[in-house]
């Protein structure tokens, strides 16, 4: 089974398509980096507007809100959205690519259970995904932490502000990371059902792409008839839980608890709707595929 | 006895006349302390209470020097500071209201602290009206509250110790009107965790701030190279 996974990864990194999605997210972290770096304080003017007339935003206050930790989650706010289209580009290639290539049949000719070959092909997704989160993670946070230094975190939600403590942000960056890992595993496992029933790895990843979108745009839109009855059962609803390490409990004097999380339930809650959906997805894959006819 | 009595009474009111200080001259005695201190640099620990914002308690330096500027900076990192926030320093408030009429108030019920009403004669002042709670045996402001024209009002209360001496407080409770706040979730992206669905929308309401002050140094001298 290492082995063959250890084939899989081989001929996933062998790709020069593999690295077009380490290539964007380069891309964009660095672009938001620059922007920010040399204009961040119109932004923050901006996030600020409607607090000005309370509190003084100085430039001093402006300076030190623009730390490395914000600029990872400014980054974080923006990728995780696209990141699911670029996994789906791995996942949705893994059989139908095959199928695509003529090669399916012949590596079904190997003393492989269909089933071991399916796990296999899903686990080289999942690894592909990881490093797709650790490149991220390198240069969202690592890079950002060294050009803007450290300092409190201020978040804003659209009911109000917080502000963690500098000392507690790094361990919920991690646990944010450690999630985000499965949420888009979901859309992996996603492609991977898809890619079963294709003949070409477009159809998977575009009808990936679709799903996503159309399910995030219905899990952002406030229509309260989709709140209770479509919302919660939406996987893209749940993909966001990662920020949830960031809004800590505070006491009634509105002090913020250092290492606390507002709704911890709320998060296993959505962690294990994700975990279900891949299983769903991938137990799904692997069962169709044992019945299929491979003609490819 | 009768006599006696009648005497008792005469000299009792001649001797409140003589030492009962009107409000003018309160109020110079009290400027006259805070005179004082020509700029200090403290240390305190500040604490935000505001219907919106979730803050830690934050470490910080705060600099003043005569007659109006005031900073509060957090050394490390990241406090919100009220707009106003000048007007926690005594000397800050005379030198606001610049020349003022002043109006004797009487005293507040209860505490006995005399009530003065300070309003300024200019018209440019953004300074509408501050009304002081003074202690008149320690000549301490206890209390104050500052409308202005273009922050609302802000109230203080402070607190003595070590440093009564020269009119410093060790605790200084700062309550200012904040605005609603409100941000698209479009913006934001929230999560939707279900803590915020009965939560209700903070709406125009009073903030807090309270500094606890650990260690001043008066008079040391301070550049304005750190007020900018």
């Amino acid at each position: 089974m290492w082995r063959l996974l250890q084939i899989e990864l081989y001929k996933i990194f062998k790709r020069p398509r593999t690295y077009i999605a380490f290539g964007a997210i380069a891309a964009i972290v660095v672009l938001i980096q620059l922007a920010l770096k040399f204009d961040g304080k119109s932004y923050v003017d901006l996030l600020f507007s409607n607090v000005k007339d309370t509190f003084d935003i100085s430039d001093d206050l402006k300076d030190k809100m623009l730390n490395g930790f914000l600029i990872s989650f400014v980054i974080l706010n923006t990728l995780l959205i696209q990141t699911p289209l670029l996994v789906a580009l791995v996942a949705g290639d893994s059989i139908a690519g095959e199928a695509n290539m003529g090669t399916l049949r012949l590596a079904l000719t190997r003393p492989v259970s269909r089933t071991q070959y399916m796990l296999v092909k899903f686990f080289a997704s999942v690894v592909y995904t990881i490093l797709l989160l650790v490149w991220m993670a390198l240069l969202a946070l690592f890079l950002s932490m060294l050009l803007f230094g450290t300092s409190d975190m201020v978040i804003l939600r659209s009911t109000g502000i917080e502000i963690i403590s500098e000392s507690d942000v790094l361990w919920r960056y991690f646990a944010a990371f450690g999630f985000a890992s499965v949420a888009l595993t979901t859309v992996a496992a996603l492609a991977f059902l898809l890619s079963v029933f294709a003949e070409n790895s477009i159809g998977p990843i575009i009808a990936t792409m679709s799903v996503v979108i159309v399910f995030t745009i219905l899990s952002e839109m406030n229509i309260p008839i989709y709140d209770q009855t479509v919302k919660p059962y939406l996987f893209t609803s749940h993909m966001v839980a990662w920020k949830g390490f960031f809004y800590v409990k505070a006491t009634a004097e509105g002090e913020t608890i250092k290492g606390s999380i507002e709704n911890l339930p709320a998060i296993m809650r959505s962690l294990s709707i994700l975990v279900i959906y891949t299983a769903l997805f991938a137990g799904s894959a692997i069962l169709i595929f044992r019945k299929k006819d491979i003609l490819s | 006895m009768i006599k006696s009595y009648v005497l008792i009474a005469v000299l009792m009111f001649f001797t409140t006349i003589a030492f009962s200080q009107t409000a003018e001259e309160l109020v110079a005695k009290v400027k006259e302390k805070s005179a004082k201190v020509k700029d200090y640099e403290a240390k305190g620990k500040m604490k935000t209470s505001v219907a919106y914002m979730k803050a830690p308690v934050a470490n910080v330096q705060v600099y003043y020097k005569s007659p109006d500027k005031l900073r509060i900076k957090n050394e490390t990192g990241v406090s919100f500071i009220p707009q106003g926030s000048v007007n926690i320093n005594m000397g800050s408030l005379f030198s606001n209201t610049g020349k003022f009429d002043i109006i004797d108030g009487g005293k507040e019920e209860g505490s006995g602290l005399r009530i003065i009403k300070l309003l300024p004669n200019d018209d440019k002042s953004d300074v509408v009206l501050s009304t002081i709670y003074i202690d008149e045996k320690t000549t301490l402001v206890r209390k104050a509250r500052t409308t202005t024209k273009e922050n609302g009002t802000f109230e203080l209360e402070l607190t003595y110790g070590k440093y009564a001496d020269w009119a410093l407080a060790d605790k200084v409770v700062f309550t200012f009107n904040t605005k609603d706040y409100k941000l698209p979730k479009g913006i934001t992206f929230d999560y939707d965790d279900g803590t915020q669905k009965n939560k209700p929308q903070p709406k125009d309401a009073k903030g807090k701030v309270e500094i606890d002050y650990s260690e001043y140094r008066i008079n040391k001298g301070l550049g304005d190279e750190v007020f900018k």
